[in-house]
């Protein structure tokens, strides 16, 4: 069966379908990985977008049971240029097009992935949508569904629905959900935590109720100035505990702190991205996936001092706080998919803690 | 952190000889860190032995030192030049062994001179077999179960301990040379011995055998700061059990999930941090197919063959980064060349896949063991990038100039079935072959992977590439529909293949092709997937419908490169190639390069404007053609393989620049060639053509033995013979008539004579001959496997102006336009041609660095309309310096077990290097050491066993031996001849004369040479031939020309040590 790609400026792409058939809209994305598209489509943070993948080959290992950042992909569409129909991998349960098929995700394979990369990076991210048909047609109505549709609240989409318990030895962190990574978790895990999981609706009070060592605040989808509840929220938090936020939880942060955010051009989305550390003067490849920054000029030196910067086009990265015993990050030091290099600031958020409480003794 | 500033004058290494296991990778090394010093403002002193590299150009270093690279000689340029530094890690295993030698004892420290990059100790942790165990042990990384030894006693002990198989493993020394996979005691007693005495410490590894497992590489970068990044990870087709440079090989990984690939990616910047690695650096995983298991297989600390491909595959300049971290610079603090924006610290991502697949001399020695194990073998490699692994496979296998573009290959066709199951477990280099046809015979891939340990991945996409040729094979022309085509042409096939499949013609086929809108498209190797626009014209070929490739409105030149590194054609044809590129770049050309050779300088993209990295066949090319539009092609630059692309070019209505291809033809065509001999008056050894046995009896007769035969239009003198008599004439049709000949075979008086070599520039008018060369051996060794002098030193004047008269009368009348190399030969003191070729040749690159004449620039100029009379190097035979240059071939024969050493008219040298010196014994003896032939010590015993025509000739030689304190031995008749001469030679036994024999003694290690003139014939010269094999495993240098005895015995009379010799730069000649 064939599919099509029909993008808001009009720009066509044919292939054939995979997964589930049918019609699908969303903002289009690509992302630069060269492995992880299973992490990648279980990221909550794709939430509402089609990603299309500039690696090639996809599908090459299929898809097994543990490399899931969710209980159930994420992204809305996948676009792949070669779909691995006879994947080979020792772990591999399934196809990816069987898993998406079983999901009911659409994919499109069999186009120019380079070519509308090159768009996109060119005109900056677009909507559009993935039609499952042999013909193309009505492509104004189309066209104008596509310029209508907007992604609302993606954060209550994919937050937990009620609050979940991993029991551990170590310090007790309440991990506020806007569409979390299970990394996040499993890295927590590592260093002994017990982790509590929170709605991205629960309240300040709420979340201090279990008496955390820490607060974490996760990556999630979506425009960080929807989210005010959540912002409001983090204000009421800050100073209570030592706080690290990834990912949306880095600009919700900055946010509640007076300054501001906007979108980039096409995002950051991929495995390779430098980052340096300021204070060690050291620079990490880091994994990415974000669409919007926090704008460098809205920044309080009273409050704030930037702590990473990315190598590649100069936008913040990671935010160190002065008011509060708070940091965060643009990226993800969970990876998953990526390199692990920056793991250390788990190692950091927890030493954060040590002080934090020694300081209250 | 800045770039230090105690560093002003470098010393850069180079690799020396192209050798199997070091090829042109480190030309490309060494040419890019000489650069990226020199823009810094450092003053570079370069030293290297192989003349034929471009890092020897006398504007890629300041100082440039063709030298053998050994530690006195290196010590006197250091004395000589005071560098405060030394680069070490760029010269491949030779410039780290030499730099760690005189690291080691103490030198550098003396004279002040710090090792710059990785430390001294690191390199140690890393080389060393136990301390890289050790270290690997302390940081917590799995090594495979494996001990040091250092007698064959404890290998055997620890062989039984971790059971066989075990794999050997020789440290310190280059593609694994000497190791290998042993079953049993018996083998692992011949094998070891034989890496004991290869490695320079004595030592070798006995490893536990994993074959079988994947093998995964990761190139990693790390700076002085700590910075550390991947630059590629690479997946082996072949699993473990191949070394990784005989290896198909993939990048990026195709079959590691995420936590695999993350897995191994942190251990190896894991590893590379705890040994504390300033630069490039490559790590080698066993990785177990089942289960998150692994082991360090191996750690370079250098810049190394996989660089080199790992910088091709991705952009990221490897060697020139390295070269800036050597210096000090944080990866962060180095620009992207790519991006021009961003820096290199960053990770490459691809958006296309790479293949890689080794070029064996197989097609050159037809008798060598084509088993593929830990001993690398190949010579070279080329690479394909496409955006789908089937069309890179095709691409890659088109590119190795097999003759093969197809994975259906007719001597697999024949096979039975029971014979090709079984022939799926030979590794070997046709094994890919055997898979493809054992898959079209519905041999289950559930079978094929037990046999071949192959992924299913790779065995599945082999699958689709033959179902593809099936279901061409199931259509008649007419029925073939545009979605067919488009899907093949994604998956690699050529238009030639589908048309040979379908039934069709290829015209059909190429028109079919456009009616439908199906044309190649390029896109664009940027290192970043398309995330950042990139200013790399670096392209690669697809079937989409987007291009990426701009046509500019400037006059363009199409420079075709010489492919892989191959017996017969190395690294001097891509000296050629960059140096031709240059000169139109200087002439305000935009030029165009298309190669396929991942080692080399030529597919650097900033070389030319812009680099296709494309197979070298008619239809690739033609596809550039249409995408560039140049205003010509040059093919007189690389080799063979380029000449080979005229005819296509000239039909593509593409302008050949410099000689037309009719006179190339008539060079080669015979007939056209007499006519021209006859109308030039110039004589040449008579010779004839025939048919049958009958007539070659009667020609060799008439012409007079000794003769040569061998069958018309072939290369490289491939199937030549010299017969003495009846006999081996009715020995040589045989073979030759068991392929049907379309030709006739040609027979021609063979003159045992002087060769001559002549490389001249021709402007259609004028004539310039840099210099005249003669060769060492008489006529019969191939002229790359003679040493040869420059300028000759037994020629006279007058033989000298009729070999400048002919040259010139010779280019007239081929109408030569650029460079002509042309072989004489001296006989009775008249003078005969025996060759014309109409393009560069190997001593293009030596000759212009000792004349100082840049050959390529001015053949470039004058094939783009100049003339001789522009440049300031005049016309006729120019001036011979007062310096003797004498370049003497390097084998690689201890990596190729069953190859007879002996040289003959067939070509078996991998490399060369040169030696210069005031006086001709000097030079001589300088490129004797460099090129690894060991000198005898005095009381050393030499061997001599010699045909019977060779004899009398002998006696003359073994008194110079014996006055200069050797221990003579020889065969009985030999022996007794000698003793009857009054020289005393200690009688052996031959091979079925009862022991103790030859062979022992050879064993007993008394030799320090052997002189063994082989007799003539193909008839396995058995006991020769193991003579010669016996001396090769024993590092024994055997000689198999009196000629080249009689050097070696001037370079013994010499006496000098290394140390005493002058050293020179190529400034002498300016």
């Amino acid at each position: 069966m064939k599919a099509f790609l029909l993008l808001e400026d009009g720009t066509v792409f044919e292939g054939n379908s995979f997964g589930k058939e049918g019609k699908v809209v969303g903002e289009v994305v690509f992302n630069t990985g060269m492995t992880g598209y299973q992490e990648v489509l279980t990221d909550p943070s794709y939430c509402g977008q089609i990603v299309c993948m500039t690696y090639p080959l996809i599908g090459n290992y299929g898809v097994n049971l543990d490399d899931i950042e969710s209980v159930k992909p994420q992204v809305k569409g996948f676009i792949v240029r070669e779909l691995c129909k006879t994947p080979s991998n020792w772990r591999s349960i399934e196809s990816l097009n069987e898993y998406l098929k079983r999901h009911g995700i659409i994919g499109l394979e069999g186009i120019d992935t380079r070519a509308l990369t090159i768009i996109l990076r060119n005109r900056g991210t677009m909507k559009g949508t993935i039609v499952t048909c042999e013909t193309l047609e009505e492509i104004e109505e189309k066209i104008a569904e596509v310029k209508a549709y907007t992604v609302s609240n993606p954060v209550l989409q994919v937050t937990t629905p009620e609050i979940k318990h991993y029991s551990g030895e170590g310090y007790k962190i309440a991990l506020l959900d806007y569409g979390l990574k299970k990394n996040i978790v499993r890295s927590l895990q590592k260093r002994n935590c017990e982790v509590y999981v929170f709605p991205c609706t629960a309240t300040a009070e709420e979340v201090l109720t279990v008496e955390p060592d820490g607060i974490m605040l996760s990556n999630g989808p979506g425009d960080p100035k929807d989210c005010r509840f959540q912002i409001d929220n983090i204000k009421k938090l800050i100073g209570k505990k030592p706080i690290f936020g990834i990912c949306l939880g880095h600009q919700l942060t900055a946010l509640a702190n007076g300054a501001d955010t906007e979108k980039l051009k096409y995002g950051h989305r991929g495995c390779n991205h430098p980052v340096k550390d300021i204070e060690k003067d050291m620079t990490y490849i880091t994994s990415q996936n974000h669409g919007y920054t926090i704008i460098k000029e809205s920044l309080d030196p009273e409050i704030m001092k930037i702590s990473h910067i990315n190598m590649n086009d100069g936008t913040i990265e990671g935010l160190k706080y002065k008011n509060a015993p708070m940091f965060t990050v643009q990226f993800h030091p969970e990876a998953s998919p990526g390199p692990g290099d920056t793991a250390y600031l788990f190692d950091e958020f927890i030493k954060m803690i040590d002080e934090a409480g020694s300081s209250n003794k | 952190m800045p770039r230090r500033n105690d560093i002003h004058k470098v010393l850069v290494i180079g690799s020396g000889p192209i050798i199997i296991g070091q090829a042109a990778e480190f030309d490309y090394a060494g040419t890019q860190a000489c650069q990226a010093l020199k823009e810094e403002g450092i003053e570079v002193v370069l030293v290297n032995s192989n003349p034929a590299t471009i890092m020897t150009d006398t504007n890629i270093a300041d100082k440039v030192y063709i030298e053998p690279l050994k530690a006195e000689v290196v010590k006197n340029i250091i004395i000589k030049e005071k560098p405060d530094s030394i680069l070490p890690t760029l010269g491949g295993q030779t410039g780290l062994n030499l730099a760690m030698e005189l690291a080691e004892s103490g030198f550098l420290e003396a004279k002040g001179v710090k090792l710059l990059g990785t430390a001294t100790e690191a390199i140690k942790m890393a080389e060393d077999r136990q301390d890289f165990k050790d270290t690997m042990e302390r940081i917590g990384e799995p090594c495979i179960a494996s001990k040091v030894v250092t007698t064959i006693e404890d290998a055997v002990a620890f062989a039984k301990e971790i059971e066989y198989p075990v794999i050997v493993r020789p440290a310190y020394t280059l593609g694994g040379t000497g190791g290998g996979i042993v079953n049993n005691e018996e083998e692992l007693r011949e094998t070891g011995g034989h890496g004991l005495r290869l490695s320079r410490v004595h030592q070798v590894l006995i490893e536990k055998c994993i074959a079988g497992w994947k093998e995964i590489e990761y190139e990693v970068m790390r700076d002085s700061k700590g910075n550390v990044i991947t630059v590629c990870n690479m997946e082996n087709i072949d699993p473990v059990g191949v070394h990784t440079g005989d290896s198909i090989v993939v990048a990026p990984s195709q079959t590691l999930a995420d936590k695999e690939y993350q897995m191994l990616r942190t251990s190896a910047l894991k590893i590379i941090s705890a040994l504390g690695i300033q630069g490039g650096c490559n790590v080698q995983y066993a990785l177990h197919p089942t289960s998150f298991e692994y082991a360090v297989i191996e750690v370079n600390p250098r810049v190394s063959r996989s660089s080199a491909l790992a910088s091709k595959a991705t952009g990221y300049p490897i060697a020139k980064v390295a070269s800036k971290i050597a210096i000090g610079y944080g990866l962060d603090e180095i620009k992207n060349a790519v991006t021009g924006k961003t820096y290199a610290c960053f990770e490459p991502t691809l958006d296309y896949v790479v293949v890689k697949i080794p070029k064996w001399p197989f097609d050159k020695f037809v008798r060598a063991k084509r088993t593929l194990g830990t001993q690398m073998k190949a010579t070279g490699e080329v690479m394909s990038i496409s955006s789908s692994f089937e069309a890179a496979l095709m691409k890659a296998i088109r590119s190795l100039e097999l003759g093969i573009f197809t994975l259906e290959q007719d001597i697999y066709k024949k096979l039975e079935g029971n014979e090709l199951v079984r022939k799926l477990s030979d590794i070997n280099d046709e094994r890919i072959f055997v898979i493809a046809e054992a898959i079209r015979r519905s041999v289950t891939l559930e079978e094929i992977h037990e046999i071949t340990k192959i992924d299913y991945f790779f065995l599945c996409k082999i699958k689709e590439l033959v179902l593809m040729e099936e279901k061409l094979k199931s259509y008649t022309p007419g029925q073939l529909t545009g979605d067919i085509l488009r899907k093949a042409k994604k998956m690699g096939f050529t238009d030639r293949v589908i048309a040979k499949l379908t039934g069709t013609t290829k015209e059909n086929i190429t028109n079919l092709r456009k009616q439908q809108g199906i044309a190649a498209a390029y896109k664009m190797v940027d290192t970043c997937a398309a995330e950042f626009e990139a200013a790399t014209p670096y392209y690669y070929s697809t079937y989409d419908n987007n291009s990426e490739v701009k046509q500019s409105s400037r006059e363009k030149v199409l420079v075709l490169g010489s492919g892989p590194i191959r017996i017969g054609q190395g690294i001097e044809f891509d000296y050629c190639s960059v140096h031709s590129v240059w000169a139109l770049k200087e002439m305000g050309y935009e030029t165009i390069i298309a190669n396929n050779n991942p080692e080399t300088v030529s597919t650097d993209f900033d070389t030319a404007d812009k680099l296709y990295f494309e197979p070298l066949t008619p239809e690739d090319v033609e596809n550039i053609v249409e995408a560039e539009n140049p205003k010509g092609a040059i093919v007189q630059f690389g080799g063979q393989t380029a000449i080979k692309l005229t005819k296509a070019l000239d039909e593509m209505g593409v302008r050949i620049f410099g000689t037309e291809p009719e006179n190339v033809d008539a060079a080669e065509d015979r007939e056209k060639f007499d006519e021209i001999l006859e109308k030039t008056g110039i004589p040449r050894p008579q010779g004839k053509t025939i048919f049958t046995l009958e007539e070659a009896l009667a020609a060799a007769n008439e012409l007079g033995y000794p003769v040569l035969v061998r069958p018309s239009y072939v290369l490289g003198g491939q199937g030549m013979e010299i017969a003495f008599n009846d006999r081996d004439v009715a020995e040589f049709m045989e073979i030759i008539n068991r392929t049907v000949q379309e030709h006739p075979i040609l027979i021609d008086k063979y003159m045992m004579g002087k060769e001559i070599e002549v490389d001249a520039i021709c402007d259609g008018e004028n004539i310039l001959i840099p210099g005249i060369m003669e060769h060492l051996e008489r006529a019969g060794v191939h002229s790359g496997d003679s040493i040869s002098v420059y300028p000759t030193q037994t020629v006279s004047d007058k033989i000298k102006k009729v070999i400048v008269d002919y040259t010139e009368r010779l280019a007239k009348a081929l109408n030569v336009i650029g460079l002509v190399n042309i072989q004489y030969v001296v006989y009775n003191n008249e003078v005969y041609v025996i060759e014309v070729n109409p393009r560069s040749s190997r001593t293009v690159p030596y000759i212009s660095k000792v004349t100082g004449i840049p050959m390529v620039n001015l053949a470039t100029r004058c094939m783009m309309g100049m003339k001789l009379g522009d440049f300031r190097f005049g016309t006729g035979l120019y001036k011979e310096p007062e310096y003797v240059s004498v370049k003497v071939p390097v084998f690689s024969f201890e990596k190729l077990h069953d190859v007879d050493i002996s040289l003959g008219p067939e070509m078996k040298s991998t490399g060369e290097v040169l030696g210069i010196a005031d006086n001709f014994p000097e030079a001589l003896y300088k490129g004797i050491i460099a090129s690894g032939i060991r000198l005898p010590q005095k009381g050393d015993g030499i061997l001599m066993t010699v045909r019977d025509t060779d004899k009398p000739e002998l006696v003359g030689i073994a008194e110079e031996f014996e006055k200069l304190g050797f221990t003579l031995y020889a065969t009985g008749k030999t022996a007794h001849m000698l003793n009857h001469n009054g020289i005393a030679t200690n009688a052996v036994k031959k091979l079925d004369e009862g022991s103790p024999n030859i062979l022992d003694l050879i064993q007993s290690g008394k030799l320090g040479m052997i002189i063994n003139t082989p007799t003539k014939g193909r008839k396995p010269d058995r006991d020769g031939f193991k003579i010669r094999r016996k001396a090769v495993e024993m590092s024994i240098p055997c000689l198999t020309s009196l000629d080249t005895a009689s050097a070696i015995i001037r370079c013994l009379k010499l006496g000098k040590t290394e140390g005493q010799l002058e050293v020179l730069n190529l400034s002498i000649f300016e």
